[in-house]
């Protein structure tokens, strides 16, 4: 038996993560998921998931995702602004002895209920989205949708995250681009990190951003290279450079892209790439099992 | 009558600052006494809602009158219910736009943009 085909053995959390969008996260997690059969996908994209696209999955239940924010009762308020104040926000502002509740900026910390000393403030729940849960053979998809013009999207990410926790022993988590908090929650729990990096300068820019964040995070991580072409690859250069493991190389490919555009799982429809990510799948686990027992 | 100004440097030779909410400093000048009062917007520096904040400040300033270039629709939303009239700047001078103000050659500002709620600050 090949030992790529051992990959079930151990629990895994692999996110996905790019400096910018566009740069082949969904490609490379939805393919990994494919090979590996019997996983779990996440799509922490929840400004616009995707990987719904190419798995196309059935029987899918949805959850409505809200979070809490204020409301005021105006008799109890005697206008001392304390709230006001306290909002790092800004989501509060007291006019013509009103107070006004912008509930689009308010970032649900609960702060200026606690510092109202009349308790005029109290929760309430608002709707920011859902999440999505499906299956598409073996693997099982969870996507994240975060309804437009919402401060943040890590309630949902959090939900999608302690959805799952044991139903497959692999799982992929399809990053949000950036480097910003709803990246950082989307790596929190994960046992390694995937880099997808551009062979450009400005592709060498951003992930050079998702490299100072894992090394923040402490996480163990590898790069794969996407787009590749002949000749000098910068991103290649940095990796090298910095010492970094390359996990794999992914061609500037027409049939991949012709594939991807159309929805294709490219695992499920060419040989060539269902061998290049089963490499990559078995070449992660071991880099996974190598992580779990030198730091356990 | 108090109208208030966000501008760039504290002087009246100063241009209308671009922003809003994160203009450095307010101007408020008092058409009637030609008294003006320079003001820090300590909106400038927030993590957000600064035009909230900034129109708080307007506000609790007592103006009666906002003279801006531009101005988002949650900061359009703290004026309007201040009754607080809002009126589009024409140049860059702070000078020439008080003028035109009196005149009565400023038009009101009536298109307010959508807030950037976080985008490109988180």
């Amino acid at each position: 038996m090949p030992d790529f085909m051992d990959t079930g053995a151990i629990n895994m959390r692999i996110a996905v993560l790019s400096g910018k969008g566009g740069t082949g996260k969904t490609l490379v997690s939805v393919n990994l998921a494919a090979a590996a059969k019997a996983s779990t996908y996440i799509d922490c994209d929840v400004e616009e998931p995707n990987g719904h696209l190419f798995f196309k999955p059935e029987e899918v239940q949805e959850k409505v995702i809200s979070v809490k924010i204020p409301k005021v009762d105006h008799e109890l308020c005697n206008g001392c602004r304390k709230c006001v104040d306290f909002c790092k926000f800004n989501a509060l502002a007291y006019i013509k002895n009103k107070l006004i509740i912008f509930d689009d900026v308010c970032h649900s910390c609960g702060g200026c209920i606690l510092v109202c000393p009349q308790k005029a403030l109290t929760e309430k729940e608002k709707v920011i989205g859902k999440v999505q849960k499906g299956a598409s053979e073996q693997v099982a998809i969870y996507t994240g949708i975060l309804n437009t013009g919402e401060a943040t999207g890590i309630p949902i990410i959090k939900k999608l995250l302690e959805e799952n926790s044991e139903v497959n022993k692999q799982t992929f988590i399809d990053c949000p681009p950036g480097s910003a908090c709803i990246v950082m929650e989307s790596i929190k729990d994960a046992d390694y990190c995937i880099l997808v990096a551009e062979p450009t300068l400005f592709g060498v820019h951003d992930l050079n951003m998702v490299y100072e964040l894992v090394k923040l995070f402490n996480k163990p991580f590898g790069v794969v290279l996407n787009k590749c072409l002949e000749g000098e690859n910068l991103a290649e250069k940095f990796c090298v450079e910095k010492n970094i493991k390359i996990l794999g190389q992914i061609p500037f490919d027409n049939e991949l892209g012709t594939l991807n555009s159309n929805a294709e799982i490219a695992v499920h429809k060419n040989e060539k790439y269902r061998e290049l990510f089963s490499a990559l799948l078995n070449t992660v686990t071991k880099e996974v099992q190598h992580e779990t027992t030198t730091n356990p | 009558m108090k109208i208030a100004i966000p501008v760039d440097e504290k002087t009246l030779e100063s241009n209308v600052c671009v922003s809003f909410g994160r203009t450095p400093y307010f101007l408020i000048y008092d058409v009637e006494t030609k008294e003006s009062i320079f003001i820090d917007n300590s909106a400038a520096a927030s993590t957000g809602g600064a035009g909230i904040k900034a129109a708080q400040t307007i506000v609790d300033n007592k103006a009666n009158a906002l003279l801006t270039p531009r101005l988002g629709e949650n900061a359009a939303n703290v004026l309007k219910p201040a009754e607080i009239k809002i009126y589009k700047t024409t140049t860059a001078s702070v000078k020439d736009n008080i003028d035109d103000f009196i005149a009565g050659k400023l038009p009101l500002l009536d298109k307010f943009h959508a807030g950037f709620h976080g985008h490109g600050g988180n």
